[in-house]
């Protein structure tokens, strides 16, 4: 019997949804580390009773905590993510230099085959190891060390590492992506990294199409073609066919090509879904409508998919990691919103059903696809 | 050695597991640092949640009160009050007053 784990982040705890195949009724856990913010939970593809999350408050700092038994039960594991050396500077809104700060752990990405061996991209960005299960962090400093590193800047949510992409072919390949830096990539397990911006080009900055500079909202990846990837950018929707290579425009067709998440197809490489919101100033849908958007051909030709969903005055967001599909057949399709509701679609994205409603403001959904 | 009382807020009781006060044996002389110590010593999931783990310096939300007194900026080997090294007055952790 197969069945799914929906994992849900939000502004004031973590909740588990769980269903069977069928996906059509749901029992909700939670709130577990009620009153903190969840940035992400997530669980490991090598044993998908072991989870991670990440627990935040700006009071008392972050706590990364683990769970071996499917969230029933959790303990806390390391909090420490000390930087490298002498961290140095980056720059503050304002153009000035400011040291770096850790803040929190945006994203937790388990190794495909380990489950003790886990990814934390944090703000200020960095990426940090775990080899023991979360109990001790080691920073992998060639990313910061990377020579624009002084030249980063913070988006509007701060100077996150918010998306970790793996190559399943080789895990010592990695695509990170930094807000307002960019996307980097390594071929050595995190050890050197460059700057794989070409095609990006964003207005507001003093050259547009800068090396480094450009503000990515998330990535995506369909494991069956690493060498594509999706990006959801503010501005502009991307692919890039050569690793990141070069990027090219495919937001044609969209009602507007602002958003935060992107995700694809759990069997269909070419399948793409992104949920565009109206501008950077005003973060809901474009005309009060929920809509999804769905490109069968990897961009440029998008359809909306709003069966199920509000179509009259609504006015929530979905961020980054707020998004993620299963992987039974037909693939399900999950997100989770601003105004606490997580909806499912089981064929795929034509139709949507909320799971549940009334949460706080989701941060991130994760989804396991249990056997 | 004495019998320490310190109140923790609702979020950290919750993470360290504890109901109601902590009560501590905190070698003399009782003093911020040792107080604090001793309490990740038993707790150690508090440990960077209350203090930085690198700097040790008090994170910038959290203030500490004890015999209707801020101490928040009293230097971390300071000497307690007697009162509360003498545990008749805990010494109290609070999350600053903010919305959210």
């Amino acid at each position: 019997m197969t069945g799914v784990r929906v994992l849900v982040g939000t502004r004031k705890g973590a909740f588990v949804l769980t269903a069977d195949g069928t996906r059509e009724r749901w029992a909700v856990s939670g709130p577990h580390f009620a009153g903190w913010e969840i940035y992400h939970v997530t669980g490991s593809p090598a044993d998908p009773d072991r989870l991670y999350a990440s627990q935040s408050s700006g009071w008392f700092g972050q706590i990364v905590q683990r769970s071996d038994d499917g969230g029933a039960t959790w303990e806390p594991v390391g909090n420490e993510f000390a930087y490298a050396g002498v961290p140095g500077t980056h720059q503050w809104y304002d153009g000035t230099p400011h040291p770096w700060e850790f803040a929190r752990v945006w994203h937790l990405e388990p190794s495909a085959t380990d489950p003790d061996t886990v990814l934390a991209g944090v703000e200020d960005a960095a990426l940090f190891r775990s080899t023991d299960g979360g109990a001790g962090w080691q920073e992998l400093p060639g990313l910061r060390e990377h020579g624009t590193g002084s030249s980063w800047q913070p988006g509007a949510g701060g100077m996150c590492l918010h998306t970790i992409v793996v190559d399943p072919r080789d895990p010592a390949r990695m695509h990170v992506a930094i807000s307002a830096a960019g996307v980097f990539r390594t071929e050595d397990g995190g050890g050197t990294w460059e700057a794989v911006n070409r095609g990006l080009r964003s207005e507001g900055i003093p050259d547009a199409d800068a090396e480094v500079g450009h503000c990515v909202h998330h990535l995506a990846m369909h494991p069956d073609r690493p060498d594509t990837l999706y990006m959801q950018k503010h501005w502009d929707v991307m692919r890039s066919d050569d690793g990141g290579g070069l990027w090219y425009d495919i937001g044609e067709g969209l009602p507007s090509d602002f958003g935060f998440p992107i995700e694809v197809h759990a069997h269909e490489p070419d399948t793409v879904y992104v949920v565009p919101i109206t501008s950077d100033s005003l973060h809901y849908p474009p005309e009060g409508r929920l809509r999804v958007f769905r490109s069968r051909t990897g961009g440029n030709e998008w359809e909306p998919l709003a069966k199920g969903l509000p179509q009259e005055h609504c006015y929530v967001n979905v961020l980054r990691d707020a998004m993620a599909v299963d992987s039974l057949d037909t693939c399900g399709v999950y997100f989770g919103t601003t105004g606490g509701q997580v909806y499912a679609s089981r064929d795929a994205g034509d139709t949507w059903a909320p799971i549940v409603q009334n949460l706080p403001p989701v941060l991130s959904v994760q989804v396991q696809t249990l056997s | 050695m004495s019998g320490v009382r310190v109140k923790l807020p609702a979020h950290l009781r919750k993470l360290a597991r504890v109901d109601g006060e902590v009560r501590l044996d905190v070698p003399a002389p009782v003093t911020q640092r040792s107080l604090l110590d001793a309490l990740e010593a038993c707790h150690p999931v508090l440990r960077g949640t209350i203090r930085d783990h690198g700097t040790q310096r008090r994170r910038a939300y959290v203030r500490f009160f004890a015999c209707e007194q801020d101490l928040s900026h009293e230097e971390p080997d300071a000497p307690l009050p007697d009162e509360v090294a003498a545990g008749t007055e805990p010494f109290l952790v609070v999350g600053a007053m903010a919305g959210g």
